[in-house]
């Protein structure tokens, strides 16, 4: 692992923040920029959305799927850890919102969004899947496999169960669609589509697709997606680049829409039928409409409407909410384009959003040694922050004394991935979880050398973890684990002892992923995705309170020192904050409530993932999300809608009066993005770690070349 | 000819042909495109002018096929009237006077009495489409001024207007909105693009429109050369819309073919591109098209396309994208550098022409008769790119030998320059290449002229340029050992303390070569090549020259650019006269020798006609133009006229053309306006090569004679006048095409009426002594005329008109019984 070039590993940077010396109290800070996270995530290999949770699954190509919440500003509230051989080919909901993913190890998956884990896999013998959909009723799940079988899977209440075959096909089925009425379904496969009747499971029609592209002509034709409409009509997109109808009942080609010269790779249509979208190799996104010829004659016709060039890579799925169009592919970005005609109001909704960063924090840190841990799927890095005796002005970029060093890489046996990761405020202990094993590591320092040492036998009950926590002392370690419960661990030198273990509710199993204790290490706040959060007192070891449950997933939490103030921030970006000794909220957080954020706060589209405390300012709150860094100074009046929520620097001619006059509660800069983690080391130190954009594309695989005009 | 009108300045031919959109006619025999005040009919396989239609007093403006009538065209124009015309004898049937200037015409099927122009408000950029009610009505000239408001704060161009889908509803463009007006709802719908300043969306500018002619699809075209294709657009907030991009430049202009499957578009590039089924990726192209693309049209049988180009030409294109028609008028489209000569062997008018070329042009036919490719470099149409011009041209040798100079200047050191010697092919009719001079000069070249005599056996060229030297180029036998190889070599270099040469001019046998150096002339030998004199007026430089012809050819003239015409008497080495005169063009008469010099003023451009031989001019015309006239030419005549008047003398043997700054050409002209518009009331009176009908025999004569004592007599003419004018049955009969006459049943009693009616008058008593002979058959038959019809089977050759005028004065009596007589049989025939 080596530092990027450019950027001086652990860079110092004496900077100031938004707010200013003196009364106001900003100060100042020598921040760590951080960019030596070489952090990529995988590309998007399958969505789903669902209707009527609103929800969608996104696939990656590590085999990891994640839930977001449309409800709730897109808010990744879940996640499965990937897994080596479990590559996902094809992801859908079923009735009752069960989800389900197959892939190229040619088993079924079938998740328990509730407990966070694999429900069951199951193989369906005909190696490979290539697709899977499910009926329009959501009771069968058809899977398209590498031999050439369509298989029927009846969804039982608590399994699936094979029902039968369709006729084999001479090569593998790449994509599937039912009839709504679910009599009929499509299946491309390569150079043909297939219709089946599903009563009689034979194929009623073979439907060849043209190899030739432009005169030119390809060596086959895959047809890598189909869909079925109730009028009879099958659209498929091909490798040729073409989006081509069909009529089903005589298995003609009704009309062929050349678009790409490369692949199209995906289709996806709206409820209505009356729109679809398409994504191809060149990272654009076609938009189709049903238009009627004129207007007073019912004949309709697609039409391509808008093009999208949101990706850079081949646009791998595609999906279609009623008010917007979903993308993602190879390039990692999740995109959210909103129809425009579908929203009514202009408002948050109406903004494109692209999901590039997960939801959740993937580093760590050690305050006492300057210590940094990062996570990746299947290791994780630690890292010492460089040092520097110079001293500058603000904004000057100090030259470094000490370059940063790469401790530690520490990588994980076994094909699964790490799910959550943690290093000790001393920097002694490393803890990390995969779905079925979980590791802690004591680490000693002797001068520049590290020693790692694992602690053996761990319980049978810490097979995984979703969260976990060290105490601020480093003598306790809070594991959340999947089964919901909470394990309270007390370290030693070497070994540890298991103290309690708290139970989830009586009749929930839902799993916390946010975790808090309070620095003097008496409490322990856990949230999970949907009830409230759960206060729990770690001296008694007993449920201290609970805080009621809000409509918004938690996207962080956090304990202030001495007063013991729990600080929750949601995904509709709302903060709140909680006294826990006197178990009600804050006069401050009232207040804040009474008055409502600002709306440009409101509107920010990522939700904050850390929040902070500085230990000598008692009235500041640190945060931040991955575009943004707020310190909320609780004791500066809250911003109205008509101040600026940004404001930059008041000049410092300006006379105090106007200063303080302009000045609120929220100082927010926008100099590091897209900010990962932001922490403060000590009173007068940051440590912010950024993932710049270009250096992902860089490390991603070359986009298909484009001819570009005038170059 | 008796009484000569003066001399006025007409515009002959060479207008444009690109204007506005071309028409076909519905059987693609035939395209339409205005051309100034007329509107030219061009037969489509073969290219030839078949008819121009005159009769508007202003540029007309729009041409549109009658929906109706297939046979019948309808054109409007800035005079204020709409005309209807048929196309294929050229005749005007009806005009309608609608009185303020009209910009654009569009006609639907179906609403058949209204058609809709777009008109002028008061404010200079506002344009407002009106629909006008056309009233039936059977008189020629018809006041049309019903008109009804449809959209306001329109483009003047008629790109910008089309009326969609069965004239459902009617779209305009302007700037940044697009305005789709229905007719049935009566309501407009607006759809903006963003105009902000960033530079995504700077250019987004409408620049075209056309409607689907099937479905609901409006295409609109735009400055930064995306084409947007709008559906849904009944529906303010669903509305969408599909880009097509291939254009790097504004399209200017759209086109749906007639079944809409296929969009035709094209622009600056000049490659017509046809997007079929409107798919980005489905589209054809015709490349290489010469020039930007201004219109594109669809003949309405879908056979055809043509495309009318910025340099003044229409290229008739077939369905396959092949083009089958060039239809070429004067190429306008640049300066003109080269100035107005006239090719010895054709006769033809040579100028600039497309980039790089020499076009050869015919005045007569008002025709391009081919271009000459002189650079011969593809053209490369891009903004702020430096091209080579071709700068100046030279014919000699009777037309055997052309010259022409080419320079390209990229920075004020870098000068390229590249002289081309052209040699008549007669095997070929054509110039062939002979010799290629690269930098025949240091400098640019000011001048060239040829040695024209008979006998010299060295053709000679002489070339002066800025470096102060003149150059001697002469032809001689190259290397070559078979001596068939011959190319041009410089001969001689002159040059007259170190002044830049500004002239050259060669004396009428050739013996004397006259090149100015700034302020002075030197005449040399042509022979030895030796200094023979200098004149000197100190009067500036000397920026025109030329020597006189036939009797005065011992005299020299030279304009200076202080305003000086100067004189010299070759003989006496000594100034003969001079003359305060700002000379702008110098030209002399082949033919005799007269001399024409037009000189600016701060008023206009004056015309003087003068001998060498004497100061005072032959002719002065004043201000024969507002603005300042570049060049000028003098013309042979096929066929010398004969003016007696001695100011008209000078134009018997040649005509004088010029061309002003805006690039119209003009000429002079004696022949009265009235003669030039061919009078359209006598292409109306049948012609001999009409059929012989019994209407004929009728009517045809009579009116004929009524036109020759028109000419005669002014006070028959006062009394005949009512007789045939005001019988609104032969004015109607006669006006209207046969095609488009009411049922027979319906003309016969009116017609008969009219006839029985007509009054008895005293010219009556003088039709006979015309008609002398004819009257004496009359005599004859007049005892058969209780039948009628015998009667017309009968006297195939006699003149009904005065039979009439005989019966009406005799036996009027038996007429009116005759009325009586129930005569519905004629219906039958």
């Amino acid at each position: 692992m080596r530092a990027r070039a450019h950027v001086g590993p652990g860079r110092r940077e004496a900077r100031a923040w938004s707010g200013e010396r003196g009364a106001a109290g900003m100060g100042e800070f020598k921040v760590h920029r951080v960019r030596f996270f070489n952090y990529v995530p995988s590309g998007i290999r399958c969505v789903a959305y669902n209707n009527q949770s609103n929800r969608l699954a996104v696939s990656r190509t590590d085999g990891t799927v994640e839930i977001y919440n449309l409800s709730a500003n897109y808010f990744q509230e879940k996640f499965f850890p990937g897994h080596e051989s479990r590559a996902t080919e094809a992801l859908c909901w079923t009735e009752g919102q069960r989800l389900f993913s197959a892939g190229l190890n040619g088993e079924i998956v079938e998740y328990d969004l509730q407990a966070l884990n694999v429900k069951y896999a199951m193989d369906a013998f005909g190696g490979p899947i290539w697709s899977m959909t499910a009926s329009p009723s959501g009771s069968q799940l058809l899977v398209g496999c590498e031999d050439g079988s369509v298989k029927l899977f009846q969804i039982t209440p608590d399994k699936i169960q094979f029902e039968r075959n369709f006729d084999r096909q001479k090569s593998r089925i790449l994509s599937l669609s039912w009839h709504p009425s679910g009599t009929h379904i499509a299946a491309g496969s390569i150079d043909y589509i297939s219709v089946f009747d599903v009563k009689s499971g034979s194929a009623i029609h073979k439907m060849i697709v043209d190899r030739q592209y432009m005169g030119v002509s390809k060596r086959k034709c895959i047809v890598w997606g189909v869909a079925f409409l109730s009028d009879g009509t099958v659209i498929s997109v091909d490798s040729a680049g073409k989006v081509q109808f069909w009529d089903s009942a005589t298995g003609t080609l009704v009309k062929s829409h050349p678009i790409a010269n490369a692949d199209v790779l995906s289709i996806a249509v709206a409820d209505q039928e009356d729109s679809f979208v398409v994504g191809t190799a060149e990272g654009t996104v076609f938009h189709f409409q049903l238009v009627s010829v004129t207007s007073n004659s019912s004949e309709k016709q697609w039409v391509r409407t808008k093009p999208f060039q949101h990706h850079t890579h081949d646009v791998r799925t595609v999906a279609h909410s009623p008010t917007a169009l979903i993308s993602g592919g190879t390039d990692t970005h999740l995109v959210i384009r909103p129809l425009m005609e579908k929203v009514e109001v202009k408002n948050y909704d109406a903004a494109l959003r692209k999901i590039t960063f997960p939801h959740r924090c993937l580093i760590s840190c050690s305050k006492k040694r300057q210590l940094l841990l990062f996570q990746f799927a299947h290791h994780l890095e630690l890292w010492r922050l460089g040092s520097t005796v110079a001293t500058g002005k603000n904004g000057d970029i100090l030259p470094l004394s000490k370059n940063a060093d790469h401790l530690l890489h520490l990588k994980t046996k076994g094909p699964e991935n790490i799910i959550c990761s943690c290093i000790s405020s001393c920097g002694s202990w490393i803890a990390y979880s995969t779905a079925s094993r979980f590791f802690l590591y004591r680490l000693n320092y002797e001068h520049d050398n590290i020693s790692l040492k694992r602690v053996s036998k761990m319980p049978a009950f810490l097979r995984s973890a979703l969260q976990i926590l060290f105490s601020e002392d480093s003598k306790k370690l809070f594991v959340a684990s999947n089964q919901g419960s909470l394990h309270v661990i007390q370290l030693l030198e070497g070994s540890f002892k298991h103290l309690h273990a708290f139970q989830p509710q009586s009749g929930t199993v839902e799993a916390m992923c946010l975790l808090a204790v309070s620095p003097d290490g008496n409490w322990l706040a856990a949230s999970g995705t949907s009830a409230g959060v759960h206060v729990y007192n770690v001296k008694q070891l007993k449920l201290h309170c609970t805080v009621p449950a809000y409509n918004f997933p938690v996207t962080a939490l956090a304990i202030a020192p001495n007063t013991n103030n729990l600080v929750i921030a949601h995904s509709d970006q709302q903060v709140f904050e909680y006294s826990i000794p006197d178990k009600q909220y804050t006069e401050w957080s009232r207040a804040v409530q009474k008055q409502g954020f600002h709306h440009l706060w409101l509107q920010r589209d990522t939700p904050i993932t850390h929040i902070g405390f500085h230990s000598k300012r008692p009235m500041h709150i640190l945060l931040h999300d991955a575009y943004m860094f707020c310190i909320i100074d609780k004791s500066l009046p809250l911003p109205n809608d008509k101040t600026l929520l940004y404001n930059p620097l008041p000049p410092t001619s300006e006379s105090d009066v106007v200063r303080r006059r302009t000045a609120h509660a929220f100082k927010i800069s926008k100099i590091y993005k897209p900010l990962l983690f932001m922490e403060l080391l000590d009173e007068g130190t940051l440590v912010a770690v950024e993932r710049p954009l270009d250096d992902i594309i860089a490390q991603l695989p070359p986009p298909i070349k484009k001819k570009k005009f005038g170059t | 000819m008796g009484e000569e009108a003066s001399v006025r300045v007409v515009r002959c031919g060479g207008s444009e042909l690109n204007f506005r959109r071309a028409v076909f006619s519905a059987d693609s025999k035939y395209i339409f495109c205005v051309s100034g005040d007329f509107i030219k009919v061009y037969s489509t396989a073969t290219e030839e002018c078949v008819h121009i239609l005159h009769g508007h007093r202003n540029l007309v403006t729009g041409i549109q096929l009658n929906p109706n009538n297939h046979l019948q065209l309808y054109s409007c124009s800035l005079d204020g009237t709409i005309k209807l015309w048929d196309y294929i004898d050229g005749i005007l049937i009806k005009t309608f006077i609608v009185g303020c200037k009209l910009h654009a015409l569009f006609i639907l099927t179906r609403a058949e009495d209204s058609v809709f122009v777009t008109v002028n408000k008061e404010e200079p950029d506002v344009f407002q489409l009106v629909s006008v009610k056309l009233p039936k009505s059977s008189s020629q000239e018809v006041e049309a001024k019903e008109l009804s408001f449809v959209l306001d704060y329109i483009n003047q161009s008629p790109k910008c207007i089309a009326f969609g889908n069965e004239a459902e509803y009617v779209a305009a463009v302007r700037d940044f909105y697009l305005s789709v007006y229905f007719f049935k709802k009566k309501t407009t719908s607006r759809f903006t693009l963003s105009s902000s300043k960033n530079k995504k969306h700077a250019r987004n500018n409408f620049t075209c429109v056309a409607c689907h002619p099937k479905e609901d699809c409006i295409a609109s075209g735009h400055m930064d050369g995306k084409i947007r294709l709008w559906r849904n657009f009944n529906d303010d907030k669903k509305y969408i819309y599909t880009c097509l991009h291939w254009h790097h430049d504004m399209v200017m202009d759209l086109a749906f073919s007639v079944t809409g499957t296929s969009l035709l578009s094209g622009g600056r590039e000049s490659v017509l591109v046809e997007w079929r089924d409107a798919m980005e990726k489905n589209k054809e192209f015709l490349p290489r098209l010469g020039a930007t693309i201004e219109h594109i049209s669809v003949s309405p049988a879908g056979d055809l396309f043509c495309t009318s180009h910025s340099d003044n030409k229409i290229i008739v294109i077939h369905r396959n994208l092949e083009a089958s028609a060039v239809i070429q008028g004067l190429v306008k489209d640049r300066s003109i550098s080269t100035g107005l000569m006239i090719d010895p062997k054709t006769k033809a008018l040579v100028l600039n022409g497309k980039p790089g070329h020499l076009q050869f042009y015919s005045l007569q036919s008002d025709k391009q008769l081919y271009n000459l490719d002189i650079i011969q470099q593809e053209y490369i149409n891009d903004y702020g790119l430096i091209q080579i011009e071709l700068t100046k041209a030279a014919f000699g040798c009777f037309g055997n030998w052309l010259a022409t100079v080419e320079q390209r200047q990229e920075k004020e050191t870098e000068l390229e320059l590249q002289m081309k010697l052209w040699m008549y092919n007669k095997k070929t009719q054509g110039f062939v290449l002979n010799t290629r001079i690269n930098m025949p000069h240091e400098d640019h070249i000011t001048a060239l002229c040829f040695c024209n005599t008979e006998k010299s056996e060295h053709p000679t060229l002489v070339t002066a340029s800025k470096d102060g030297h003149f150059k001697v180029w002469i032809l001689t036998d190259d290397s070559d050992i078979y001596k068939n190889a011959v190319g041009w070599t410089c001969d001689f270099v002159g040059s007259y303390h170190k002044y830049q040469a500004t002239n050259c001019c060669f004396s009428e046998d050739g013996s004397l070569l006259a090149v100015s150096f700034e302020e002075i002339v030197t005449i040399w030998d042509s022979e030895t090549w030796e200094l023979k004199c200098t004149f000197c007026h100190r009067a500036g430089k000397i920026t025109r020259l030329c020597f006189g012809r036939l009797t005065c050819s011992k005299y020299l003239l030279g304009a200076t650019e202080n305003g000086i015409l100067c004189c010299w008497n070759l003989l006496s080495c000594a100034l003969e006269w001079s003359a305060k005169l700002n000379v702008r063009v110098m030209e002399p008469d082949p033919n005799s020798e007269n001399i024409a010099a037009i000189s600016q003023s701060s008023v206009g451009s004056d015309l003087f006609v003068f001998k060498p031989s004497e100061p005072r001019p032959l002719y002065i015309q004043k201000n024969i133009s507002r603005e300042e006239v570049q060049w000028g030419v003098f013309v042979p005549r096929d066929v010398p006229e004969s003016f007696t008047s001695e100011a008209y003398q000078w134009l018997n043997r040649s005509q004088f053309y010029f061309l002003t700054k805006s690039q119209s050409l003009l000429t002079f002209s004696t022949k009265s306006p009235e003669e030039k518009l061919t009078p359209t009331s006598k292409q109306l009176l049948a012609e001999e090569s009409l059929p012989t009908t019994p209407f004929y025999f009728i009517l045809g004569k009579h009116r004929q004679q009524q036109g020759e004592k028109f000419n005669e007599t002014s006070e028959n003419e006062l009394v005949q006048l009512p007789l045939t004018e005001n019988i609104p049955a032969i004015s109607e009969l006669l006006h209207t095409p046969a095609h488009v006459l009411p049922s027979a049943t319906f003309l016969c009693s009116m017609l008969i009426n009219s006839l029985l009616l007509s009054k008895e008058t005293k010219s009556a008593e003088e039709i006979p002594d015309d008609v002398d002979m004819e009257e004496e058959k009359e005599s004859d038959d007049s005892d058969e005329e209780n039948d009628f019809t015998e009667e017309v089977q009968d006297t195939n050759n006699t003149d009904l008109g005065v039979d009439i005028h005989q019966l009406s004065k005799s036996e009027e009596k038996e007429l009116r019984k005759f009325r009586k007589i129930d005569y519905s049989w004629v219906a039958a025939l």
